[in-house]
């Protein structure tokens, strides 16, 4: 098997060239993924485009009040951003949680976002807080939600030329918070077999005045259940309502059967970890739970 | 030294029971030591496998022309180039396999037997053009229907892995081949009988997937075959006397052609006692008339060297109601992979031969299947076999109401006892270990949520093997001992310490080398708990010698010695024995 | 396909090297440049054997393409020491025992170091979850954990000024 091409461009104008001239050619950013598949012949692209020397792609800026986060970050360098790790902790977190040090320090949020893993950590949360997603192409840019871009494992939305600039986070909510929970046999360099991330903005009275719940893992992509999420809006979080979303939850689940875990399992463990996900970010907003 | 204290028992050694730092340390701290995949020789050519994807397959034609003219590549070898082999087994530490299956293994020669099975190999100037290579061989393979299972194996009608198969260890001699290579059987009193006068019975199913060593460094190895015959390989091993008497009986060569060193080895768990690279690298050097390295990744260890049999078995156990085993009827099946293998002799005497049992029917069947072969991991055979019994076991104390730990004790074995073979057991200590748990406060502590408390016993054989030692003292008193014996885990600093122990030295001087197979008597593979009691006698006896010597010339220069007497007595015991 | 040409630094020397585009650092450190230290235990980031400082963060040098190290600073397992005086976390590796086989280690120490440079008094919590992707089959992690620990008191004691 031929050997790709390896380009460093600078500018995003010539890294949109380099792929858009190339329909073989792919991106890269923290590489973990990329790399093993070149490595275990899985894929191979024709050209490999690094995406890390091109202004502005790593790095987390302020944008309004919300954040930008370029697509060249690694999920390390999201923990030392305070105001981001402040505003949606249940992001950073769920981004700490791939892998070891060793691979966060080079893996990105964007690539665990392309890689189209069902499983992929950072993904439910970005969804739970509502994040989009800066597409640089050969037509210029587009912004779409999160969940816009995978379509199935392995496969995204991206056509031939585009790529993930940047993932945009808005303002934190008054009083908001999130959470992202995984279940994994292991504790760390584990893949999840169920996860769930949610955000919740709270009411002045203690209501739930919204909620965005996603689920990882339990699918053949990432999926927001809009359902669990209404379950709770205008309740007090009573055991009524939880049981409503969990409902709706194991209604959503559409896991497969393997060694990792079963289906019953998967459709269980995604209800149990949502509801102590939704704990975590309703404390966070201030609220009692 | 990190162990401040010496234990009681070893008071009255000066460093034995001490914890020096090991002789090895300061080279694997900081990324010196040359392991397996480490060692480069001048003018090394870069070896790669081609490895089938199908499970079963014959292999209708290798086409490598277009290899062949890839620029850099220098050699290509099939199984056609292994010379024609008669059988011929091979015993290797604790396990066995015949020549023609290792060669086999090497390099398929009409079939391949499992997904990864290595099928060719080529040499090139680079990993590059090594890996280009490989892709451009085209092997036109007749797929054949594959198994997998155990039992599916066994099944009326299944596919035949080797089809000259006829399952050894049965009488009369099966007329017809089948899966089953061998079957080892002990069939002692009345099973049925006993099983069906006893108070209390247990039956239970136990299957365990193939597990696999898992040691961190993937095979590697360098060899350089010269025109005049002789040979050099570097490789990290389990026992590199192995690997030449190994590449030796697969090449037809003579076993003083072929010099092995030892490399560092990066873990080995039993699963590097055998040849995968080695016979195929050296094919390739003599080809290509340079050295030539060969190399696996994680991915290739996975699927083309040998893990731990995968298991079906099934147990009854029967007890009277006071306790005694009655009876046990054990049958177990074990996946041999795609070569015969015997780790069923050793599951067979593992099974429950640590406990007195009235009447025995142990069954070990070793099954061909389409993966790759089993090797030994850990006490082979063993664990899979004690799993399923000491579950038994336990199941039986909870039916009996008595304590799990009470009934291992009632039926435990004692010194003189027979083991499954009818061998007496000698000192075990089991008893005593189990006295020694039953006294232990966390036996009777009580349990808290979520937590749970058991116990397991097993059956081990121990045996010395064949090692050589040397230890030799420079002209400034400074010792050094050299051994045949890889070091897997420390054994340098024991050499040393026995070797300091014996001549009454401080351990820093005395240096231990492990040296290559030219340089040293024939020592058995680093395995089986034998490193430290076998080699370690060799060089207590070989410091011995030294020390004796070193008081006898001594005296004859009329020096006053400590133990002089016992040395003047034994010399003069010597010039008896040969005067007479 | 032509090579790469790649500038670098490793270990605080300049380095040049030659390599395929789909080459790894790894391969580059162990094939071209003879830094046989850092081990290839898995080649897809799960065992840590190949770990090296790349600009001041720990990574898997298998999970890196060589032509990516252009222009970047590399620090391997070769220059943990300085000349034949050990890193405290090397010393401590031998004298708690930390190591059997020793294909982990380089790997390990390489990821321990980058501990106690950067947390001069980690819990034993703290350097399990940092070294959780450090494999060592010979499962000798406790004793590892107690070489980290003992290292970083050595490094708080050798900053404490007298």
């Amino acid at each position: 098997m031929p050997s790709p091409s390896f380009h460093a461009p600078e500018t995003r104008e010539a890294a949109i060239a380099l792929l858009a001239a190339d329909p073989g050619a792919r991106p890269l950013s923290g590489g973990t993924d990329l790399v093993v598949q070149m490595r275990s012949g899985r894929f191979v692209p024709s050209a490999v485009v690094d995406l890390k020397r091109i202004a502005g792609m790593s790095g987390v800026r302020a944008m309004g009040e919300g954040f930008a986060i370029g697509a060249a970050t690694p999920c390390t360098a999201l923990k030392a951003d305070a105001a981001l790790a402040a505003a949606w902790p249940g992001v950073v977190e769920a981004a700490n949680l791939i892998g070891s040090v060793q691979v966060r320090n080079r893996a990105t949020m964007a690539g665990n976002l392309c890689n189209a893993s069902p499983a992929a950590d950072s993904v439910p949360a970005l969804a739970a807080a509502n994040a989009r997603v800066l597409v640089a192409g050969p037509n210029g840019e587009r912004e779409v939600p999160v969940l816009d871009i995978p379509l199935s494992p392995g496969k995204t939305s991206l056509t031939p030329g585009e790529f993930v600039a940047e993932i945009r986070l808005p303002p934190r909510l008054e009083r908001g918070g999130d959470a992202y929970l995984r279940s994994t046999p292991r504790t760390e360099m584990d893949i999840a077999v169920a996860g769930a991330g949610v955000s919740v903005e709270m009411a002045p009275d203690g209501t739930c005045a919204a909620a965005r719940i996603a689920l990882g893992a339990v699918g053949p992509k990432v999926v927001l259940v809009e359902e669990a999420a209404a379950a709770l809006v205008g309740t007090r979080l009573d055991d009524a309502a939880l049981e409503a979303m969990a409902v709706a939850i194991r209604a959503a689940c559409h896991p497969i059967d393997d060694k990792r875990g079963t289906v019953a399992y998967r459709k269980a463990m995604a209800a149990t970890l949502a509801r102590r996900a939704l704990f975590i970010a309703v404390k966070r907003a201030g609220g009692a739970a | 030294m990190n162990a401040p204290e010496k234990p009681e028992a070893f008071q009255h050694f000066r460093h034995v029971g001490t914890r020096p730092v090991r002789p090895d340390g300061i080279d694997k701290v900081t990324g010196k030591a040359v392991f397996g995949p480490d060692f480069k020789a001048a003018g090394m050519l870069w070896g790669a496998i081609v490895r089938s994807p199908h499970p079963h397959a014959r292999i209708v034609s290798i086409d490598s022309r277009k290899a062949e003219a890839l620029p850099g590549v220098k050699a290509i070898v099939t199984g056609r180039d292994f010379p024609s082999l008669q059988s011929q087994v091979m015993a290797v530490g604790e396990s066995s396999s015949d020549v023609v299956d290792i060669a086999k293994n090497c390099l398929a020669l009409d079939k391949a037997l499992y997904e990864g099975h290595a099928v060719a190999a080529v040499a090139a100037t680079s990993p590059e053009a090594a890996r280009e290579a490989v892709a451009l061989i085209a092997v036109e393979y007749e797929v054949l229907p594959h198994v997998l299972g155990l039992e599916e194996a066994l099944a009326e009608g299944a596919p035949l892995v080797n089809e000259a198969n006829f399952t050894r260890g049965v009488e009369p001699k099966p007329d017809a081949p089948s899966n089953a290579s061998m079957q080892v059987t002990v069939d002692r009193g009345d099973v049925e009988a006993a099983l069906a006068g006893a108070a209390a019975v247990v039956a239970g199913r136990y299957t365990m997937e193939p597990v696999h060593q898992g040691y961190l460094e993937p095979h590697a190895c360098v060899a350089s075959w010269n025109a005049d015959g002789q040979a050099q390989i570097w490789a990290s091993s389990q026992g590199h006397f192995a690997i030449r008497s190994l590449v030796a009986s697969t090449l037809m060569i003579p076993q003083a052609d072929i010099r092995v060193t030892p490399l560092e080895i990066g873990g080995g768990f039993g699963g590097k006692t055998t040849v995968y690279l080695e016979p195929v690298a050296m094919l390739l050097s003599k080809k290509a008339g340079r050295p030539v390295r060969l190399a696996m990744s994680r991915e290739e260890v996975f699927k083309a060297s040998g893990p731990a049999p995968g298991a079906v078995i099934e147990v009854r156990i029967g007890a009277d109601a006071e306790g005694t085993l009655v009876a046990a009827d054990i049958d177990f099946k074990y996946h041999s992979g795609a070569f015969a293998a015997i780790t069923a002799s050793s599951g067979v005497a593992s099974a429950i031969g640590h406990y007195k049992v009235g009447a025995i029917r142990v069954v070990g069947t070793e099954v061909l299947c389409n993966r790759p072969a089993t090797k030994a991991y850990r006490a082979p055979g063993a664990p899979q076999v004690n799993f399923a019994v000491e579950s038994a076991i336990d199941e039986l104390a909870a039916k009996l109401g008595l304590d799990p730990l009470e009934l291992r004790l009632r039926n435990a074995v004692a010194p003189g006892d027979p083991q499954t073979s009818g061998v007496p057991y000698g000192k075990i200590g089991w008893i005593e270990c189990l006295d020694a748990a039953k006294a232990h406060p966390h036996w009777s502590a009580p349990l808290g949520k979520n937590q749970g408390r058991g116990i397991a016993g097993g059956y081990w054989g121990n045996y010395g093997g064949p090692s050589t030692a040397a230890v030799s003292l420079g002209e400034d008193g400074s010792v050094l001992v050299t051994t045949g014996s890889p070091d897997i885990g420390g054994s340098r600093a024991s050499m040393a310490i026995m070797a300091a122990e014996t001549l009454e030295l401080p351990y820093e001087s005395v240096r231990c080398t492990i040296t290559d197979t030219s340089s040293i008597g024939f020592s058995m593979v680093t395995g089986g708990s034998r490193v430290t009691f076998a080699t370690g006698k060799a060089v207590i006896e070989a410091a011995t010698k030294v020390r004796d010597t070193l008081r006898e010339r001594g005296e004859d220069v009329g020096c006053r010695t400590r133990g002089g007497r016992m040395a003047r007595r034994r010399r003069g015991l010597r010039r008896r024995r040969e005067g007479g | 396909m032509s090579k790469l040409h790649i500038t670098t630094t490793i270990n605080g020397d300049a380095a040049e090297f030659l390599c395929d585009p789909a080459a790894t650092l790894l391969d580059v450190l162990r094939g071209e440049l003879d830094l046989t230290g850092s081990k290839e235990g898995c080649g897809s980031g799960d065992c840590g054997a190949c770990t090296v400082v790349l600009d001041g963060e720990m990574v898997c040098s298998c999970l890196v393409l060589a032509a990516e190290a252009e222009g970047r600073v590399i620090a391997t397992i070769e220059g943990v020491a300085e000349g034949n005086a050990l890193h405290p976390v090397q010393r401590q590796f031998l004298e708690k025992g930390a190591l059997q086989c020793g294909f982990c280690t380089p790997g390990f120490i390489v990821a321990a170091k980058a501990l106690v440079d950067r947390n001069p008094d980690p819990t034993e919590t703290e350097i399990r979850y940092w070294l959780a992707g450090n494999l060592c089959r010979c499962t000798g992690y406790d004793k590892i954990v107690r070489a980290v620990q003992a290292a970083a008191a050595e490094l708080r004691q050798e900053r404490t000024p007298a």
